[in-house]
């Protein structure tokens, strides 16, 4: 119990700001201290929103943005995974391909986006690519560390006790390595996030980034911010989503933090 | 006593209670770090009887866990021959399985899924739960099969490692220095579990430690080896009963001969 109500505590608590500001900017322009011409009360925020859904728009934009998201994301986890595992098993790949990767890696993604829209346009294929790209380092990164620290007596026991090379790489090297890829998949699935909406200020007809671009254009700052906000939820529960699905591979791992 | 069905052909029976001959020959070995050759065992000859329990002593860093690998094929040696009942160690085998110091549990499997391992590599199916939580009752860990690793004590971890070797009925078990890392008490415990093991299954022992005491408190016969590369310095009968007693006056002429061999201070 006691636990329980210092977590229903800690809630309450950490609302008290957010909720004062908005409460308090609320009234400022309701009694016409605030014109609120740029930055809206709430209450007209949550207005937007609720008419952006009525009318489908919502739908529409975190559809297509949730697409390339989804696309883009299974592009670069699987481009990632694939080159972070044989980065780290063959040490010729690794000689290889892993220094101008370190390289490009060093690249801030967003600077790929004028070169991408010479080669690919601005429909779907380089926004696309964007997200991928964004994606496949730290997923990348994440996998090839995961392989190069096993422990290779944990292997070794697998030696002894004779089992085959694939039971050594579906039960031994495979759950070893799935915590720190899935932390690179989580961290893959938030840059993707960051990087749509570069992808989409670069031009697009629909997406909650045209939403802002939309929202700056014709000045409708509760757009940007329904926009905004719609963003944190879709992110927020893609996230989950993920956490979710990839919980029963690590089921020992929640033993462990539970009991510490 | 229960060796006496030694000689009948009764492979699973035969297997249960006798322990392996171990034979040892002429085993030199090295390390190659960057493209030297770092020579860790000089021509071993060692020989164990079915059933008998062997400690190899010697300063860290000596051998003699190489000695354990190369007995467990993990590794061929560079010269020489072990054989085990004869027939050439050619890798590892479940006849024969090494207890690291480390416990090395899987953190992902619970304590029965880590017992049962070797009996999933070779095929058993029905009845490895079963005889998974037989051998965690071996070593006294019944209640804990469904328990992850780390909710273990060291001592308790390093019990469920020696119920996944026991599980698969070993004939030699190669000790490296399991008790290493465990503190004094836990050690003493354990010391008296490995006993009462060995004694119970029979099988052939070959225990790694640097731990004087704990070699006369448990071997039949200790192997002093010398700095590396590894040379038997000299092979001591410790003819006593057992249990042992520490402060028995035999066990302690023994250990001052031992430590004087070693080149320390008595």
């Amino acid at each position: 119990m006691p636990p329980l109500r210092r977590g229903g505590l800690a809630v309450v608590l950490a609302l008290v700001l957010p909720v004062t500001l908005a409460l308090g900017w609320e009234v400022a322009v309701d009694t016409g201290a605030a014109s609120g011409r740029l930055l809206p009360p709430p209450s007209r925020i949550g207005a937007t929103l609720a008419d952006l859904a009525a009318s489908g728009d919502l739908l529409t934009h975190v559809a297509a943005t949730l697409v390339r998201v989804g696309l883009g994301f299974l592009c670069g986890a699987a481009a990632g995974i694939l080159a972070g595992a044989a980065v780290a098993m063959l040490p010729a790949v690794r000689r290889l391909i892993d220094p101008s990767l370190q390289a490009l890696r060093a690249v801030p993604s967003l600077a790929w986006v004028p070169l991408f829209i010479l080669w690919f346009g601005i429909l779907e294929t380089p926004k696309i690519l964007l997200i991928a790209v964004g994606v496949f380092f730290p997923v990348y990164v994440g996998v090839s560390g995961a392989i190069a620290s096993v422990d290779r007596k944990l292997v070794e026991v697998g030696r002894v006790y004779r089992l085959s090379r694939l039971a050594l790489a579906r039960r031994i090297l495979l759950p070893a390595v799935l915590p720190a890829t899935l932390v690179g998949l989580r961290t893959g699935l938030g840059l993707g996030f960051l990087f749509v909406v570069a992808a989409e200020l670069m031009g697009a007809s629909e997406g909650l980034g045209y939403l802002l671009v939309d929202g700056q254009q014709f000045g409708k700052p509760d757009q940007i911010l329904a926009a905004i906000i719609a963003f944190a939820l879709v992110g927020k529960l893609a996230d989950t989503v993920l956490v979710a699905l990839t919980r029963p591979l690590t089921r020992w791992q929640d033993t462990v933090r539970e009991s510490l | 006593m229960v060796a006496a069905t030694l000689e009948r052909p009764l492979p699973r029976a035969a297997d249960r209670e006798a322990g392996a001959r171990l034979s040892v020959e002429g085993v030199s070995h090295a390390f190659a770090i960057r493209g030297a050759a770092l020579p860790v065992l000089d021509r071993i000859g060692l020989a164990v009887e079915p059933g008998g329990f062997v400690a190899l002593l010697g300063p860290s860093g000596c051998g003699k866990s190489t000695m354990l690998r190369l007995v467990a094929g993990l590794e061929p040696p560079d010269a020489g021959r072990i054989a085990v009942d004869g027939a050439r160690v050619a890798g590892p085998d479940p006849a024969r399985l090494l207890v690291f110091q480390d416990p090395t549990l899987y953190p992902w499997r619970t304590v029965r899924g880590n017992v049962a391992l070797g009996l999933e590599a070779r095929g058993v199916g029905r009845e490895r739960a079963a005889r998974a939580d037989a051998a965690l009752r071996l070593v006294g860990l019944d209640g804990f099969a469904e328990v992850y690793p780390h909710q273990l004590s060291g001592g308790m971890a390093q019990r469920a490692a020696l119920a996944r070797a026991l599980v698969n009925e070993p004939r030699l078990l190669l000790l490296d220095e399991p008790l290493g890392k465990l503190d004094a008490l836990t050690r003493l415990a354990m010391q008296a579990e490995i006993l009462r093991l060995w004694q119970e299954k029979r099988f052939t022992a070959l225990l790694v430690t640097h731990d004087v005491e704990e070699a006369l408190v448990l071997a039949e016969r200790v192997i002093v080896l010398s700095d590396r590369p590894a040379a038997i310095r000299a092979d001591i009968p410790v003819d006593r009963p057992y249990p042992r007693h520490r402060d028995d006056p035999n066990l302690v002429r023994l250990r001052r001969e031992i430590l004087g061999i070693l080149g320390q201070p008595t």
